[in-house]
């Protein structure tokens, strides 16, 4: 059987992991340390998890550009066509 | 509260209904074969795909359930948001494209794409299925909540109304008009949120007076501060005189209450001393409901009602003090918007429950004034307390639970068959794409939409599920009823996707694992029909048996039975060339088993199911995924490997 997942899909997907790591620990473990004021008066923990969701739309971006794909280029059509729903 | 039950909301709420369902009868034409019925013949478009992924996963937990939590408790309900989204970098970067390659129409079908085993297929649908009906009943539970104060209707009505639509929705056209609900309400969802959300920064944040500030008791005028009117002091000195007095201690806060022995009213009362800033020495009547074990209800000590002579709770909710001797902001930007509430003093209501021997139970709500910038860190809400605390199982349940919610998403059965309704690997990967951008999107309006909740003036504090729609209220009746149409549609979306995944998992998989032959198309779309009339008649009696329960905590088992249950076995067939037809049939017997009998055994079920006391649950924390997740893969690489050698017979 072989590899069905893209190596920069699982490059990416450590990434995030790390990320999402990193805020989880923080949180459980150095609970002050999301009372750190990043700009102004606003804290770390509103910084850190607005940024675990834009991160994720960014990194699902360029996995979109750069990700390859082992299908015929046929399906390219989808890309960007008009609503091709049903028969 | 006593709601107002408004028409407009009820119009525009049929207007919802009646496109949803004239959508639905154009497009059951299209949809006679089982690829039209289970995978609206793998035609949908990425973008359309996307938005329909949100239509499908924004729940009304999500919606609801997360604003009302935000707004009673701050940034806690945001790590509900984190996590849920979180959970979607897996079914990217792991879950979609192979999904859409192994698979045909259900979740099943993929596990099993390499072994054709009617055992698989059992197991994989009896899961299917169970997490379908976990995640079932607290949307059918919340249509029948939500329709009372938003549409004036009884709660068996909703229940039935929304299963109805549904059903008929989903027998209909089956995937083909479940895609267009779930579209047109992860449209309507994200439009209206961003509106919200624009009209809170406009606001900004202000101090404002509420129908709570005069509180009469006779000729005296609550909240009383002692040192700052004398003569009301000598008044309250009176008072004190004529009433008898009760020390009450509940939740670690006193309160004193005061009964008129001539009338025999009761009020509560909590009387600050110093030490409490600005409130020092302040009298302050708290707001409180009372059950009589006869059915009577009270609240403030009067019968529940609009009349003369009896009382409902105020609306609350707002900032205490702007910050820098300011009465309000005025409008803010994105950023300034955290900004300006990190400086702010917010009042949070707080509830504690007072038990009398009589069998009567009152509910009182006081308030407690915070810092902003403390309501946007992480650890104020009870479930998330043992983020504070040095006990380190408090923080393993923590844990537990975001490892959950990031596995839990991938492995959602209604999620994964959206994967068969787009024709390509590549438009798979698109609509996920098109699905985090949108998600994400909502999720972050979430937390303006609490926080705007949490300083509206409007919030009602025996309901936090109310936040969302009273946030809109404070803004107009229109908006208003727009919000509170869409929450309903809301569960009309999640509803149908979770209708049609068990459908498909009863009529495609559980079925045919004992059938003797290949159903025929045309058996099969009968059969997912009725199956989806079951399922759908099922869930309407479960919305209503489960009435009087808080089922919210259902969907929280659902992510973890779901992510013990079916994540390793999908993982690791990708991964691990070594994994057997028996590896994946253990393996989701026992993630399932484990999480199911873990959550059924765990202090949050004891509490609040049973009603037996925490600390005689037999596991040592709530949140089963820590445990149940690797107990999952270990068991499926032990079992593959003692299963290795023996020729695979389907």
């Amino acid at each position: 059987m072989k590899n069905h997942v893209s190596t920069l899909g699982l490059v990416l997907f450590g990434i995030y992991l790390l990320l999402y790591l990193g805020f989880v620990l923080l949180t459980a473990f150095w609970p002050d340390s999301m009372q750190f004021k990043v700009y102004g008066e606003v804290n770390l923990a509103v910084f850190y998890g607005f940024g675990l969701i834009l991160v994720a739309f960014v990194l699902a971006i360029i996995y979109g550009i750069f990700g390859k794909t082992d299908e015929k280029p046929a399906d390219a059509e989808s890309m960007g066509g008009d609503g091709e729903e049903g028969p | 509260m006593i709601y107002e039950p408004s028409v407009i909301a009820v119009f525009v709420f049929f207007v919802f209904v009646g496109i949803t369902l004239g959508l639905s009868f154009y497009l059951g034409r299209r949809a006679k074969s089982s690829q039209g019925y289970f995978a609206a013949h793998g035609q949908i478009h990425w973008a359309v795909n996307g938005i329909a992924f949100a239509g499908d996963y924004l729940s009304a937990a999500s919606f609801l359930g997360i604003c009302g939590m935000i707004a009673f408790y701050g940034y806690d309900g945001f790590l509900y948001s984190i996590g849920y989204l979180a959970g979607w970098i897996v079914a990217l970067f792991v879950i979609a494209e192979p999904m859409k390659r192994l698979g045909k129409f259900t979740f099943a079908d993929a596990l099993n794409a390499n072994y054709g085993s009617r055992g698989i297929k059992l197991v994989a649908g009896i899961s299917t299925l169970v997490v379908s009906i976990f995640y079932l009943i607290p949307q059918m539970v919340g249509a029948g909540v939500l329709i009372q104060p938003l549409l004036g209707f009884p709660h068996w009505l909703g229940v039935v109304i929304v299963g109805a639509v549904v059903i008929t929705i989903v027998v209909t056209a089956g995937m083909v008009s479940t895609t267009y609900v779930q579209f047109l309400k992860g449209s309507l969802l994200i439009v209206f949120s961003l509106v919200l959300t624009v009209l809170i920064l406009g606001r900004g944040f202000g101090t404002k007076e509420l129908p709570w500030d005069n509180q009469q008791v006779g000729n005296l005028t609550f909240p009383l501060q002692l040192d700052l009117q004398p003569e009301a002091a000598q008044q309250w000195a009176a008072f004190q005189a004529a009433m008898q007095w009760q020390t009450i201690e509940s939740g670690g806060v006193e309160f004193s209450r005061a009964t008129d022995p001539l009338t025999g009213r009761q009020y509560y009362f909590r009387i600050l001393g110093s030490g409490y800033g600005d409130r020092s020495n302040t009298v302050e009547l708290t707001q409180w409901v009372t059950r009589t074990p006869d059915g009577l209800v009270s609240v403030n000590g009067l019968p529940l009602g609009m009349d003369e002579g009896q009382a409902v709770l105020s609306p609350v909710g707002r900032v205490h003090d702007v910050g820098d001797s300011r009465e309000s902001t005025g409008p803010l930007g994105p950023i300034s918007f955290f900004d300006e509430f990190s400086r702010t003093q917010v009042e949070l209501w707080r509830k504690v429950v007072h038990r009398e021997p009589d069998g009567s139970v009152t509910d009182i709500y006081f308030r407690e004034i915070k810092p902003g910038s403390q309501v946007l860190t992480p650890g104020e809400h009870p479930r998330f307390k043992g983020i504070r605390s040095e006990n380190p199982l408090d923080k393993l349940n923590f844990l537990s639970l975001m490892l959950a919610l990031f596995c839990g998403t991938a492995s959602l059965p209604h999620i994964l068959i959206r994967y068969y309704t787009v024709p390509s690997e590549i438009a798979a990967r698109k609509s996920t794409i098109v699905g985090i951008g949108t998600i994400g999107f909502f999720y972050i309006l979430t937390l303006y939409m609490g926080i705007g909740a949490m300083t509206s003036g409007a919030l009602d504090v025996t309901d936090s599920n109310m936040a969302a729609p009273l946030l809109a209220q404070s803004f107009g009746e229109w908006l208003f009823a727009i919000i509170s149409a869409i929450a309903f549609t809301t569960v009309l979306g999640t509803v149908s996707g979770l209708i049609i995944a068990s459908s498909g998992a009863v009529a495609h998989d559980l079925v045919q694992s004992f059938a003797k032959d290949e159903l025929g198309d045309f058996y099969q779309v009968r059969l997912a029909k009725i199956a989806s009339i079951v399922v759908g008649v099922i869930a309407i009696v479960l919305g209503i048996l489960f009435k009087e329960l808080n089922v919210s905590y259902l969907v929280g088992w659902a992510f973890s039975v779901a992510a013990s249950a079916n994540l390793p076995s999908l993982v690791m067939l990708l991964f691990w060339k070594g994994t057997t037809r028996t590896g994946i049939i253990v393996a989701v017997t026992v993630g399932m088993v484990s999480s199911l009998a873990w959550i059924l055994l765990s202090a949050d079920t004891f509490t609040k199911v049973y009603g037996l006391p925490a600390d005689s649950a037999l596991v040592p924390f709530s949140q089963p995924g820590i445990v149940t997740i690797p107990l999952g893969f270990l068991t499926l690489i032990v079992v593959s490997l003692f299963t290795q050698k023996r020729p695979e017979e389907a």
